[in-house]
């Protein structure tokens, strides 16, 4: 068929693939704006919920333990009487430090080690390469039990066990984006014009892969949530006392058992919620740097 | 100055591009490397700028014999030659403004403070006017973003000047500025010149000895 073929009466006057451009469009913006929004209200809460409301998050009342949502604990209460709703604004503010920890400790060690690969090439790649195989063959959370269970629970563990098994992919894609820098010409005019390699690498190769890493780094924020949800949950992550978003559905689960769903049911709302709003920021962030990669949702 | 003898240079082993080519360029001379593409007289050049490794042969400047190459190689071996590539937009890092390539070399070596004086200076001699020097190569033409290369490559005052294909990709008065400048550049500095090219009648008006490649390799 040829592109001046008549257009028969009653035929859509626009070609099919053109009819979907506006609607994807606007289902993308719509999914952006409901995504800030979401990463909006989820920063305000956990930044000025505790120091403005002068509640105790750790209040035990055991007269009121267990009562389903109401307007006085909108969230219902936990099995020693505790506000869920507060309790949950808590485990959030830890569990995203956390993964905002984790993640900028992740893509700052798989930078480093990937762009020293990529710049240096030879045996130092090969080395470090290899160092990145052996991290990669052992499952990721066993490694990050492993580590966790060499210290005492608490927030920085947690942040070292997730950081320490999530440079790779980073390191990985800044590794490749080197090596295709290193070969163009402009690296060879500044070997040409003097540069040092520490200085063809801070000056020329790290600046541009840095939106990458960037963007590496926000994608790992929700990953790194549901990694230490995942080590609460097994009890290995932080100490029971510590609202985490793990520790409350673990502390939960029992009552689920009884009936009541609210302890495990807002917590897990407030994990998947936030961390699919960043998600689908980051998504339209890696469409606008690389169009040609359609996002999906990756956690 | 520069003397090749029997370089053999490639990317992978068992397949070198360039077998056992010898070249000779006298201190001040101009010597013209002409070929068709892909014949290998790209990275005949990219060996006589210390940028790639050749699997064997020697390299003498100065009658002393270079054992290192890229980063490996003293700064001041280096620096004494001034690069320009074919590509332009390849061999420009986009994220400068035209005023910081050129002055980049100087700042590489630690002579930052001459920046300014001699970018003023090398921009008229290369064509560029002052609101171009501002802007960064994606905000310029080919042309204008090779004049820039050249400047770079001149910065430095290198003693030779290796031109690959420079003026390929450009229309005849970018390329007879070029040309212009770096003799001119020449004329004042008694700087030797491997200009490297397919274009004959160029080369042979160019330079003070044109060499095929057939007659090398």
């Amino acid at each position: 068929m040829t592109c001046d073929a008549p257009v028969p009466a009653g035929a859509p006057a626009e070609p099919e693939w053109r009819a979907h451009g506006p609607k994807r469009r606007s289902t993308r913006a719509l999914r952006v704006r409901t995504s800030a929004a979401l990463v909006a209200a989820t920063v305000l809460a956990v930044l000025l919920v505790p120091p403005l409301v002068q509640l105790d998050q750790q209040a035990v009342d055991l007269a009121a333990k267990l009562q389903p949502p109401s307007w006085a604990h909108p969230f219902g209460t936990d099995d020693v009487g505790r506000d869920l709703l507060l309790r949950c604004v808590y485990g959030l503010r830890v569990s995203l430090l956390v993964g905002v920890a984790a993640a900028l400790t992740a893509t700052v060690v798989g930078t480093a080690v990937g762009a020293a690969a990529g710049a240096l090439g030879g045996w130092a790649d090969r080395a470090l390469m290899r160092v990145v195989d052996t991290f990669s063959s052992v499952p990721h959370l066993l490694l990050g039990i492993f580590i966790v269970a060499m210290f005492r629970p608490g927030v920085w563990p947690v942040v070292i066990s997730v950081a320490l098994t999530h440079w790779l992919s980073t390191a990985r894609i800044v590794r490749a984006e080197v090596l295709s820098l290193r070969s163009r010409p402009y690296i060879d005019a500044a070997v040409s014009g003097g540069a040092s390699r520490w200085r063809v690498a801070v000056r020329h190769l790290l600046p541009a892969v840095l939106p990458q890493a960037a963007l590496a780094a926000v994608l790992m924020v929700p990953h790194a949530m549901w990694h230490e949800s995942a080590l609460s949950f097994l009890g290995l992550g932080l100490p029971t006392h510590t609202a985490s978003l793990g520790t409350l559905i673990q502390g939960a689960r029992g009552s689920l058992l009884a009936g009541q769903w609210w302890p495990t049911l807002f917590p897990g709302l407030f994990l998947i919620v936030p961390t699919l709003a960043i998600a689908g920021l980051a998504g339209a962030w890696r469409e606008r740097i690389n169009p040609r990669h359609r996002s999906e949702l990756m956690l | 100055m520069l003397e090749l003898r029997s370089i053999t240079a490639g990317y992978t082993r068992n397949a070198p591009v360039v077998r056992d080519v010898s070249l000779t360029v006298a201190a001040g001379e101009s010597v013209g490397l002409l070929g068709p593409s892909g014949c290998g007289k790209s990275t005949l050049a990219r060996v006589a700028a210390l940028l790639h490794r050749p699997d064997s042969g020697t390299l003498l400047l100065d009658g002393e014999p270079v054992r290192h190459w890229r980063h490996r190689a003293p700064r001041a071996l280096r620096t004494a030659f001034g690069v320009v590539f074919q590509q332009a937009r390849l061999s420009a890092d986009p994220r400068l403004p035209l005023t910081d390539l050129i002055a980049e070399p100087l700042r590489a070596t630690g002579r930052g403070r001459e920046a300014d004086d001699r970018t003023a200076e090398l921009a008229p001699i290369v064509g560029l006017t002052p609101d171009l020097l501002t802007r960064r190569p994606h905000e310029v033409s080919d042309g204008q973003l090779q004049r820039a290369c050249l400047a770079r490559a001149l910065v430095l005052r290198p003693r030779l000047l290796v031109c690959d294909e420079m003026t390929a990709m450009l229309d005849a008065s970018t390329a007879a500025a070029l040309v212009a400048a770096v003799e001119s550049y020449r004329a004042s500095t008694g700087a030797a010149l491997l200009a490297v090219g397919h274009d004959r009648t160029l080369l042979e008006r160019w330079c003070d000895r044109t060499v095929h490649w057939d007659v090398l390799a």
